[in-house]
């Protein structure tokens, strides 16, 4: 298979000039960070030698502010550890309350459930603590900040980018407010990938699977079914399903719940105080924990736990924990046999189960997930660390590292939830199915309804529903000036562009006019713009860091990218430019070679900046050229 | 709150690109503008393998999409872009039968002319009334059985003659009038399990 190399920047040979990516899973209970080092791809540790960090964030009074790092927080496994005895400040399984209103958690019941007290925010839901309150955005970029800190300590070097996971059912609120943390804790997010993908694409590589494979991944409180096609390197999304409130957690809470009605207190569980409940989640989780490597299911061990006072004590055996999780696992299946059936896909033709998150690792979920497609389920490559893993891939080919050869891959993603627009009567008028592939471009005519109209109102909505409500709001924007006509003479096409990323923007245009409008879809949920700048301010989620050195440094090393790649495009392909054009990018390399002879970073930045921006004609007549070409050698390779 | 107007669904395209050159290669590049068929490198027909297809269409993105040119600069990332979304854009149409068979018609300049029935022949109508009371008055979800296996038999049928019109007869009136028929069972299928939802 021919690649298409037609220049080399971000393929600098010069090590300390290799882009450093990595891949980053933000987990529900907990996250990692892995990245390509010493040629293995390989998940990366803290000082302790853990990859695991909990995201979990504890919020400290301002008074203890000096004793804990000057911070006023706690990170992962110190936070973890202070999750009992201090539960309404310490922030855990965030991840459900991003771009999360207040209303959506409430009608949802996820509020409940929650050790931590959420109050109504500035557009997403926010969480009361003893520092004040804190966004989900915000509680996030700690955890993304403590891996990108962990990261950049790993390489001694600044991180070029991140690919960062996302369940596949994650909408686009969901995605943008997991942006906004990632900008917010200073990284520069290369893609947001669906995790079941990630998984594939981790397994993939490694087994050079061809065929259709499902991905099974049930986290600490999400589930995600993805059945993928695999084939000659490219990596389908054919159909996803999920259920963004159940994971590894549910069963604690199922095995607490159980004890409860042993006591005699089911029911109540909302009654008991915070710390206690708390307390029983935790040594729920750890009997679950050690029931997994129990090989007798009739074998019990001891759990503890204080209820309203009372030091009680039991006995519980993997078949106790069984019968109370069982309908959980059965939740589960029916969810797979949903998947299954839209994609028109018997449980016989899988070719492969791939298993991700730690609640995996349950027995009897494995059993049934094994006679539901009569084939044990993939195992090799650690549930816990396979998302992680396979982002760094990505992270590696998007920061421009080709894969080796043999190992050559493409993933071609699909939109995750339809999209279309508000029609009279309150209905939906889908304009992108789900699972299109991306990037897409797609266009509906539309037309007035009523003499004399001259403004269109279009309301962009998410969602498999036929009823507005039913779906989630994206965006509003409006199409003014168009002259007065009778209903239905406007012809008004809308269209909807989706990049590589799934980011949307949408278009609408009179077509006997012209006129226009448009619209990037940034949905009503996410943070604008000024919040994540003035939480940038306030904030100190990303590291200090001596960003004048480190400035001058990224400009140098950017120089020298964009004046390599520009001579090497002259000798190439200098044919395609008028002398004229060519005399003037010629200006301007020696301009910016003039401005690398200065220490200033923002002079030098500018050089470059012009230099970039007077080859963009040029690079955007050697890209068509050579996609050109090459589609048409492939076109004669085929006969 | 808009209103969807008379045409059907249409996939639109990203701008012009420049092609300022004659080029000395041997192979003749594409370009934007170039039909769905010459793009996948196909004989422009009805029949076509689907799995032929879909490796035409990894390979084209294999050389196409931004993300095999992610660090290219904005402006080839914009280029890259629309030749991907152009071939996921033929990639769709092509593979499914009822708008491959449309988009030939429209390439022969035949209108399709999707949501006019009027011009159908009067068996084809009598059995779309015949459907819909079945619809109508079924009670159960297996009262639709039947129902359903005469849509699928129907529907054989039809993308058979669909095939013979384009393929051996080269008639786009024919294809079309089969083409609008199959849309109508399509939309009435939907209005099927719509109605089996329901039970």
């Amino acid at each position: 298979m021919a690649l298409l190399q037609i220049s080399e920047p971000g393929q600098a040979p010069d090590p300390h000039q290799r882009r450093i990516a990595v891949g980053i899973d933000l987990g529900t209970t907990h996250s990692l960070v892995a990245a390509l080092r010493h040629g293995q791809n390989e998940c990366l540790p803290d000082a302790q030698g853990r990859v695991l960090l909990p995201s979990v964030v504890r919020y400290l009074p301002a008074a203890a502010q000096g004793e804990s790092s000057g911070s006023g927080r706690q990170i992962g496994w110190e936070a973890l550890q202070a999750q009992t005895q201090d539960p309404a400040n310490t922030i855990s399984s965030v991840k459900r309350l991003m771009g999360r209103t207040h209303a959506d958690l409430a009608a949802s019941g996820v509020l409940g459930r929650l050790p931590y007290t959420v109050v109504d925010g500035e557009g997403m839901a926010a969480l009361r603590t003893v520092a004040g309150d804190k966004s989900p955005v915000e509680v996030s970029a700690e955890i993304l900040a403590a891996l990108r800190q962990r990261a950049e300590d790993s390489f001694d070097a600044d991180l070029y980018g991140a690919v960062i996971t996302v369940p596949a059912y994650f909408d686009d609120a969901q995605r943008q407010a997991t942006k906004d943390a990632a900008q917010l804790a200073g990284l520069k997010v290369l893609r947001l990938l669906n995790e079941p993908t990630a998984a594939a694409l981790a397994y993939g590589l490694d087994q050079a699977a061809e065929g259709l494979y499902l991905v099974f991944d049930l986290g600490g409180g999400t589930f995600d079914v993805s059945l993928l096609r695999l084939s000659r390197g490219v990596f389908e999304v054919l159909a996803t399903g999920g259920d963004s409130a159940l994971g590894g957690d549910d069963y604690d809470r199922a095995l607490a719940d159980a004890l409860l009605a042993r006591s005699g207190l089911d029911g109540h569980a909302s009654e008991l105080p915070l710390t206690e409940r708390a307390a029983l989640l935790a040594e729920a989780r750890r009997v679950k924990e050690a029931l997994s490597g129990v090989p007798d299911a009739a074998q019990t061990l001891p759990v503890a736990a204080t209820l309203q006072g009372r030091a009680l004590q039991w006995q519980i055996s993997r078949a106790d924990f069984d019968a109370a999780t069982a309908a959980l696992n059965a939740q589960t299946l029916a969810t797979v046999r949903r998947v299954l059936r839209d994609a028109r896909v018997a449980a016989a033709e899988v070719q492969g189960v791939v298993l991700v998150g730690g609640a995996t690792r349950m027995p009897a979920l494995r059993l049934a997930v094994a006679e539901f497609f009569g084939r044990p389920p993939l195992t090799d490559l650690n549930p816990d660390e396979v998302v992680a893993l396979g982002a760094a891939l990505q992270a590696q080919q998007l920061a421009g590292h080709l894969p080796a050869t043999g190992e050559d891959w493409l993933l071609l993603d699909v939109t995750p939830l339809s999209l279309g627009i508000e029609t009279m009567g309150g209905l939906v008028e889908r304009i992108v199915p789900r699972n299109t592939p991306l990037p897409a471009a797609l266009a509906q005519d539309f037309t007035t309804y009523q003499d004399g109209q001259t403004a269109l109102a279009l309301h962009v909505l998410q969602g498999e529903r036929d009823l507005v409500p039913d779906c989630r709001s994206l965006a509003r924007f409006e199409l003014r000036g168009i002259p007065p006509m009778v209903a239905g003479a406007a012809r008004i096409r809308v269209t909807f562009h989706i990049d590589a990323d799934g980011l949307l923007s949408v278009s609408a245009r009179e077509q006997s006019t012209g006129i226009e409008a448009h619209i990037e879809v940034k949905p009503s949920y996410g943070l604008s713009d000024e919040q994540i700048a003035a939480m940038l301010q306030e904030g100190n989620a990303s590291a200090e860091q001596d960003m004048r050195a480190r400035a001058l440094r990224e400009a140098q090393v950017e120089a020298e990218r964009m004046a390599a790649a520009t001579r090497s495009a002259l000798a190439a392909d200098g044919e395609l430019l008028r002398p004229e054009e060519r005399a003037a990018i010629e200006a301007l390399l020696a301009a910016q070679a003039q401005a690398r002879l200065q220490e200033d970073a923002a002079a030098l930045d500018a050089a470059t900046e012009a230099l970039a921006k007077g080859c963009e004609e040029f690079a955007a007549r050697r890209m068509n050229r050579s996609i050109a070409t090459a589609l048409a050698g492939q076109n004669i390779n085929q006969f | 709150m808009v209103n969807r107007s008379g045409s059907e669904a249409q996939q639109a395209l990203g701008g012009a690109t420049p092609n300022p050159e004659p080029i000395p290669d041997l192979i003749r590049p594409l370009n934007l503008r170039a039909d769905d068929f010459t793009l996948f490198g196909l004989p422009p027909g009805f029949a076509l393998e689907r799995t032929e297809l879909e490796q035409r269409w990894k390979q084209l993105q294999r050389q196409a999409h931004p993300d095999r040119h992610a660090t290219q600069g904005a402006a080839a990332q914009r280029v890259a872009l629309q030749w991907s979304v152009r071939i996921n854009e033929a990639y769709q149409r092509l593979k499914d039968p009822l708008k491959r068979g449309a988009y030939w018609c429209e390439l022969q300049g035949q209108s399709v002319g999707a949501h006019d029935n009027t011009a159908m022949p009067a068996e084809f109508l009598m059995q779309q009334m015949q459907w819909r009371e079945a619809l109508a008055e079924a009670a159960g979800a297996a009262d639709l059985q039947p129902l359903q296996a005469e849509l699928d038999a129907e529907r054989a049928l039809r993308l058979a003659a669909l095939e013979a019109a384009i393929d051996l007869q080269r008639d786009p009136r024919a294809a079309a009038q089969q083409v609008r028929a199959l849309l109508f069972i399509e939309r009435f299928e939907q209005q099927l399990h719509e109605r089996l939802d329901r039970f």
